[in-house]
């Protein structure tokens, strides 16, 4: 049943991730060349996945389109962890003091807005585009990742080993990255795939309102924004990107399900 | 029992009221919202698009076909050396306050829109007034700096409108006019009501009432119209759902001309774009029939100039810069620009700016200009293409009727600025013989498409989407407007 969910959600993400890979040495045709009209062709055997209203391949377009996706996801989820993580170490390590109190509000103050709006913020202020679809985006995953680690590292603090490691003389630093760390990466992979799908789904919204990647940058949120008006008379130039996030979203979130269960120690510990 | 009959009859007069009170009222939707309610000094189309014709009036007015024709003045006389104009105003005209609009009203509506301190967007059009007197409380004389054989048509505009000093400090919420319909309510960001103005000085209203209210978005506006839930769509933006409405027998597709020449403008002080061979470039990279096909569905007509084609002193310059990308990469290069260079196109918010700069981007690609797209919305576009003029390349549809003079502003936000243009331009003003004025209009279509000073692409076309039963509306759009005065129901 868990393998089940790990093995589905691994093959659908390995499949976009090959399409985007696949994207930068082939795609069926060259999405910046318009073919006006030869636009809305339903899916057939030239264009697997029909054209769209400039009569771009829509196949084209969505191996693109996930190149953009996860491009942007990755790096947002990136920032998140290379910001969020230390932060989290640096307050559980010194948990109680002021620095704690710090880190921990300031992420309080984060979480406590809307983390879309304030993304349309950034990206309306400082221009529509990509890169600040990833600032805006990878700036919400730090709180979460510095929460993360600090509640999986406090426990650890009061551990046998870490005593012993302290013991020792090693400073708070060298006892966080060499076994705080290891012991709470699980857990991290688990949200990273978590965030990677939340980021997906961020980046498709903000292009879909038009403050994410611009055109002739393909991204399928802004593939949905251009079919809006075209459903009732080319429903698959709508559909096709839709069901692209969907079945992107779903397949992480099924394997991140699939990573807890099978990267949790305690599960492992019965399986023993 | 008896209780419950009552509340049978009284059911029944509820859901009855609604339909009876349907017969005479109508609702209408247009894109957008106007921000203020003054045409005399905002410049928002969509304060025309409400109040022209229906709460206020001019002295002239355009018609639906877009002749010009008496409205608050029944007829005006000009001296033989041109400079005088007499306006016999109409008797008994009343605003919707009450009170009488006389030639002191005129007079007090033009001195304020050409003080100096008048904010009105189209000042230009009362440039040429040196003098307003009254000679009677139904006549005025209007005397010029020199002839003008367009001062009637001047007059006929949004901006020309006459108002009343007893109504003007409240003008930008309360419009007081003297139209046929009077305004009622505006609840911002929903809807603007007008109802029939009862003394109405000439052919009343067939309506009762009449609802405006704003929808921009495609999708919205789609689904509003089909739902029923207006009764008009005036503007409509999605032109690939038009065929769905033709094909639907409970709606009619009305679709006209508008004055709208939609150009790629160039920004003609900043390089490379300074250089004329590198516009030549750029007007021969674009295919216009792929962006009428592609942003447009098919609606629309291709132009070479910047002059409305279905005007009859329209000179068709199609021929001076068809699609041809070999030539466009060979002026580039003979321009020094063999590689290409990259500039900005920064596109307002309309499907026609939007999608035609996806296709114009990707032609200018074809030829080797690399540009980078940023979608404005109309508030950011003023400020950073029409008034700071930062941008290299941007989409428009300008659509003032006769607005050629534009190109005479060396400001004017593309920044073309050609002494011998001026030079024609400031000849037509003082022209008042038709056949004068046709062959200066001539010259001056051609100066502006031999210099290349924008892309040119094509008119806008407007389309309106209706009930089958409605009747009356304007099918084209000679200015900004939703006359609803001869509109009525069938039935």
């Amino acid at each position: 049943m868990r393998a089940r969910n790990l093995i589905i959600g691994a093959a659908l993400t390995a499949v976009f991730i090959a399409l985007a890979v696949m994207s930068f040495f082939w795609t069926p045709y060259d999405i910046a060349t318009l073919d006006i009209p030869g636009r809305l062709k339903t899916p057939g055997a030239a264009h697997l996945l029909g054209t769209d209203h400039f009569g771009r391949d829509i196949l084209s377009m969505i191996m693109m389109g996930a190149r953009t996706s996860i491009a942007v996801a990755l790096v947002a989820v990136g920032i998140g962890m290379a910001l969020g993580i230390p932060l989290g170490l640096l307050a559980a390590a010194r948990h109680g003091s002021l620095l704690d109190e710090i880190i921990m509000r300031g992420n309080d103050l984060i979480f406590a807005f809307p983390s879309l709006v304030i993304a349309i913020l950034i990206t309306a202020v400082f221009g529509a585009s990509a890169v600040n679809a990833i600032i805006a985006i990878g700036i919400f995953n730090v709180p979460v990742f510095a929460r993360l680690t600090r509640s999986a590292a406090l426990p650890l603090w009061e551990r046998d080993f870490i005593l012993a490691a302290r013991v020792c003389g090693k400073s708070a630093a060298r006892i966080s990255v060499e076994h705080i760390l290891p012991n709470i990466a699980n857990l991290m992979i688990v949200q990273g795939t978590i965030q990677f799908s939340l980021g997906i789904l961020a980046e498709a919204a903000l292009s879909y309102i038009g403050l994410g990647a611009q055109p002739p940058t393909a991204s399928w949120g802004r593939m949905l924004a251009d079919a809006q008006t075209l459903v009732s008379i080319a429903p698959h130039v709508a559909l096709i990107p839709g069901f692209a996030i969907l079945l992107m979203v779903l397949g992480l979130n099924l394997l991140g399900d699939g990573l807890r269960d099978w990267l949790d120690p305690r599960l492992r510990v019965a399986r023993v | 029992m008896h209780h419950f009959k009552r509340i049978i009859a009284a059911t029944a007069i509820i859901l009855c009221a609604p339909a009876a009170m349907a017969q005479d009222s109508i609702t209408v939707a247009i894109q957008l919202e106007p921000p203020n309610l003054d045409p005399t000094s905002g410049a928002a189309q969509a304060i025309d698009s409400v109040l022209y014709a229906n709460v206020f009036e001019g002295l002239t007015r355009f018609a639906a076909d877009g002749a010009i024709v008496p409205a608050l003045a029944e007829r005006w006389a000009v001296s033989d050396d041109g400079l005088t104009y007499l306006f016999m105003l109409h008797d008994g005209v009343t605003f919707h306050d009450g009170t009488p609009m006389d030639a002191e009203d005129v007079k007090f509506s033009l001195d304020r829109a050409r003080a100096d301190d008048s904010t009105n967007a189209q000042k230009g059009l009362f440039a040429g007034i040196s003098n307003v007197t009254v000679v009677d409380p139904l006549t005025v004389q209007i005397t010029l700096d020199q002839p003008d054989g367009m001062f009637p048509f001047n007059m006929a505009w949004g901006d020309a409108v006459i108002v009343a000093p007893e109504s003007i400090d409240n003008i930008a919420s309360t419009p007081i006019g003297t139209g046929p319909f009077a305004f009622a309510d505006w609840v911002q960001g929903d809807r603007i009501e007008l109802v029939r103005n009862a003394d109405y000085w000439g052919n009343p209203a067939a309506l009762g009432s009449a609802t405006f209210r704003f929808i921009s978005d495609p999708t919205a506006a789609f689904a509003a119209v089909m739902a029923e839930d207006v009764d008009a769509f005036v503007g409509f933006p999605a032109p690939e759902n038009l065929p769905q409405f033709q094909a639907d027998p409970r709606f009619q597709v009305l679709i006209g001309n508008t004055e709208g020449e939609t150009i790629l403008a160039m920004n003609n002080q900043r390089p490379p774009f300074d250089n004329r061979l590198v516009r030549q470039a750029v007007a021969h990279a674009i295919d216009r029939q792929a962006i009428i096909d592609g942003a447009m569905f098919g609606l629309g007509t291709p132009i070479g100039t910047h002059f409305a084609p279905h005007h009859p002193d329209y000179l068709d310059m199609l021929g001076n810069s068809p699609h041809n990308p070999e030539k466009a990469r060979a002026l580039l290069a003979e321009a020094g620009f063999a590689d290409g260079f990259t500039t900005t196109l920064k596109l307002p918010p309309p499907s026609y700016a939007r999608r035609g700069g996806e296709i114009i981007a990707s032609q200018l690609r074809a030829v080797g200009i690399q540009t980078e797209i940023t979608n404005l919305e109309w508030a950011q576009w003023i400020e950073e293409v029409f008034t700071n003029k930062d941008f290299g390349l941007s989409i428009v549809s300008h659509t003032e009727p006769m607005d050629i003079g534009i190109y005479a502003n060396p400001d004017y936000y593309f920044q073309y600025d050609n002494p011998s243009f001026q030079a024609v331009m400031t000849q037509l003003n003082a022209t008042t013989d038709e056949g004068g004025r046709s062959a200066l209009l001539k010259a001056a279509q051609r100066i502006i498409a031999d210099d290349y000073v924008n892309g040119y692409l094509f008119e806008l076309a407007v389309a309106t989407v209706a009930k089958a039963d409605i009747r009356g509306l304007w099918v084209n759009q000679p200015t900004a407007a939703v006359d609803l005065t001869a509109v009525r129901r069938a039935n």
